[in-house]
């Protein structure tokens, strides 16, 4: 006999998840997994490599110090930005949880109006604002509180400061969201058991918001780590980070199999901090335990 | 081994891919064979179909829009075939986009001269051009030919402009007696560490290492100190620019005061009265720029329409436009005094009075080289 359908059938729920699943195997497995085969192609000059297969190319990345150098400076400036992020950005999301403004969404819509403009156009403005001829060279100078223009651009600083511009509203949505998810009587209960507002918000709040935390934090600090247009414009080329080097070793010195050893590299590194964050969550757990 | 027709008709179609056959030729005899035997190949409807576009890309900004309304318009109009436009900031770039594509994805490319049509070859993107479908390429400079076939004896690209990288500053900072004086040692002079500037581009910052350090830059003997020159200009440096919208952006914001430049690029700045200073010292780069046409592209279209660009006419405007001599001869087309003004001009057409890169030499030692100014420009 035929098996009929049931609401709770395995079936129909493979069948709902088959084109996500064909998307992320066309999309994302099948690329990751020609490029870890191109790791292993023969570079044999610019634009040309062969199928025979080598492992010359790791070899020469757990080899070389010049490229454990690059991805730990990429790491450093990809940490510095998140937490950078997760201390400015808490105390907007904060406000915007918190607020009784009965226009609430007014405050969220700001929040996502930079992403109406183009990224590129976004960090070129920064062009504009730090420069020498920049707005604040060219006021300060008016006024006389300088005599020479600032060095602001083309340096470390730029780049994080791009990266800020550009990672903020992805902490300050997470904080938001895992704020919005705690139940605020949980805070009147603290408040009426004698705790301060400060207490009720170190004890209680906090706590409760670090998932939202660290979701943003994991978030900023992969898309740092992986940022390529951030540092190819703000920065000079002592403050390229990985994603640069990939791009650098691809297009410019068009060798291939060493751009896809070095994409899998940053690709494996992110993914491990992913996994740490995976290990994160469940102990946020703990942490909300040892608050309450 | 006997062929089967269909084998014949692919065949038919790699060589007309190759350019070995002419479009007309290729469309008659594959006409003739599906007639005859009632072949319909996937790629014949596509084939048969009459050309409506071809896809150019370019360097962009002042080159490009001089390009557009100087050749591609007028030939639009005259032919009715459009010509799609991109354009790339790095010619590094272009090529990696041609080797992720189809053939026939990317078709005429305005490409930096022999040492990347090398690349070109070497990666199997060339096609062969029927020279007699360009006639006005009898005009065009012998000298700047002749490294073309050097290399590929059947050419698939045609000089179409030259020009200099040398020296741009700023003349409120710095003035022309000091620059002329100076010369290259301009980009390694303390006195502008922070305001000085360069081409991100291995053979530039070579090139001028080499000038530096008094070699001859086709014949480098000491790399070790080339590389402690490029690093000099690396400290000295505040940003190495990648494009020439990017080289015009600096230095007519003052970010920078010195940097070696493109002459074309700061003959465009002096047009629209910034104060920028330019001058090509001796042994200063000199390059050519050339229309490629790619492996798979519509050759008889392809071919027509670099024909139309090198009509004298033609040519003429898109080198007042753009600021770059044309690849005509001066002693076979007159040429206007504008151009005879601009930088890098031949009047000889010997070419002699400008250095080009050996392009066996630097295609022999690209690679190593590449990796290692990319690594110094991250601060190795």
């Amino acid at each position: 006999m035929k098996r009929r359908w049931t609401l709770y059938d395995p079936r129909l729920a493979w069948l709902l998840v088959a084109p996500v699943l064909l998307l992320l195997i066309f999309f994302l497995v099948l690329p990751i997994a020609v490029m870890a085969a191109y790791t292993f192609f023969t570079f044999v000059t610019a634009g040309v490599e062969t199928s025979a297969l080598t492992t010359a190319n790791w070899h020469e990345f757990l080899t070389d110090s010049y490229y454990a150098g690059f991805l730990l400076k990429t790491l450093r400036v990809g940490a510095i930005t998140a937490l950078l992020c997760g201390v400015l950005g808490y105390f907007p999301a904060y406000f915007i949880w918190a607020t009784t403004f009965k226009h609430k969404w007014l405050l969220l819509l700001l929040l996502i109006v930079p992403f109406w403009i183009s990224f590129t156009i976004r960090t070129f403005s920064w062009i504009n604002i730090l420069g020498e001829q920049g707005v604040i060279n060219v006021a300060l100078l008016k006024l006389g509180i300088i005599s020479e223009p600032l060095p602001m651009l083309y340096n470390e600083g730029a780049v994080i400061l791009g990266m800020l511009h550009f990672l903020l509203p992805y902490m300050i949505l997470n904080v938001y969201v895992s704020l919005e998810g705690i139940d605020r009587t949980l805070i009147s209960a603290a408040r009426s058991m004698g705790c301060t507002s400060a207490q009720a918000f170190r004890e209680v709040t906090l706590p409760l918001s670090l998932p939202g935390l660290a979701a943003g934090l994991l978030l900023c600090f992969v898309l740092a780590a992986g940022s390529y247009v951030t540092p190819q414009l703000l920065g000079s080329g002592r403050d390229a980070l990985f994603g640069n080097l990939i791009y650098d070793t691809i297009m410019s010195e068009l060798n291939w199999p060493m751009g896809a050893t070095l994409s899998i590299v940053l690709f494996l590194v992110l993914g491990f901090f992913a996994a740490i964050y995976t290990r994160f969550m469940g102990m946020s757990q703990i942490v909300k335990g040892l608050g309450g | 081994m006997k062929l089967s027709n269909g084998k014949r008709l692919e065949r038919l179609h790699d060589r007309y891919q190759n350019g070995d056959l002419s479009r007309r030729t290729f469309l008659t005899l594959t006409a003739a064979a599906a007639a005859a035997v009632g072949l319909d190949m996937p790629w014949m409807r596509q084939a048969l179909a009459a050309v409506e576009e071809v896809r150019f890309d370019g360097w962009g900004g002042t080159v490009q829009d001089a390009i557009d309304k100087y050749a591609f318009k007028p030939y639009t109009a005259k032919t009715k075939i459009k010509v799609v436009q991109g354009t790339f900031g790095d010619e590094d770039e272009i090529i990696t986009k041609i080797k992720t594509a189809k053939p026939g994805d990317y078709q005429v490319i305005h490409s930096s001269g022999v040492n990347y049509y090398i690349k070109y070859v070497n990666g199997g993107l060339t096609s062969e051009i029927n020279e007699a479908n360009i006639p006005n390429m009898a005009n065009v400079l012998q000298p700047m030919i002749d490294p073309f076939r050097k290399l590929t004896p059947k050419l698939s690209a045609v000089p179409y402009d030259y020009g200099t990288t040398g020296i741009a500053y700023n003349t409120k900072v710095i003035s022309p007696e000091e620059a002329k004086e100076k010369g290259a040692a301009l980009l390694l002079d303390k006195k502008y560490a922070g305001k000085v500037g360069g081409y991100s581009d291995m053979t530039t910052r070579v090139w001028y290492a080499a000038l530096a350090t008094g070699q001859d830059p086709n014949n480098l003997k000491d790399m070790d100190a080339i590389w402690a020159k490029v690093r000099e200009t690396r400290d000295l440096a505040k940003k190495f620019w990648s494009s020439g919208a990017e080289l015009m952006d600096l230095l007519s914001k003052g970010e920078i005061v010195v940097t070696d430049a493109w002459s074309g690029r700061v003959a465009a700045l002096q047009d629209q009265g910034h104060p920028i200073g330019y001058l090509d010292p001796a042994g200063s780069y000199a390059w050519m720029e050339d229309m490629l046409i790619l492996k798979g592209s519509p050759m008889a279209e392809c071919e027509e329409l670099i024909n139309f660009m090198l009509d004298p006419a033609t040519a003429i405007a898109v080198a007042e436009g753009q600021s770059y001599p044309p690849s005509l001869d001066p002693t076979k087309v007159k040429l206007t005094e504008k151009i005879e003004k601009l930088p890098a001009f031949d009047k000889t057409g010997t070419m002699k009075s400008l250095t080009f890169a050996d392009p066996v030499y630097w295609a022999t030692n690209e690679d190593a080289w590449t990796k290692q100014w990319n690594r110094i420009s991250k601060g190795a």
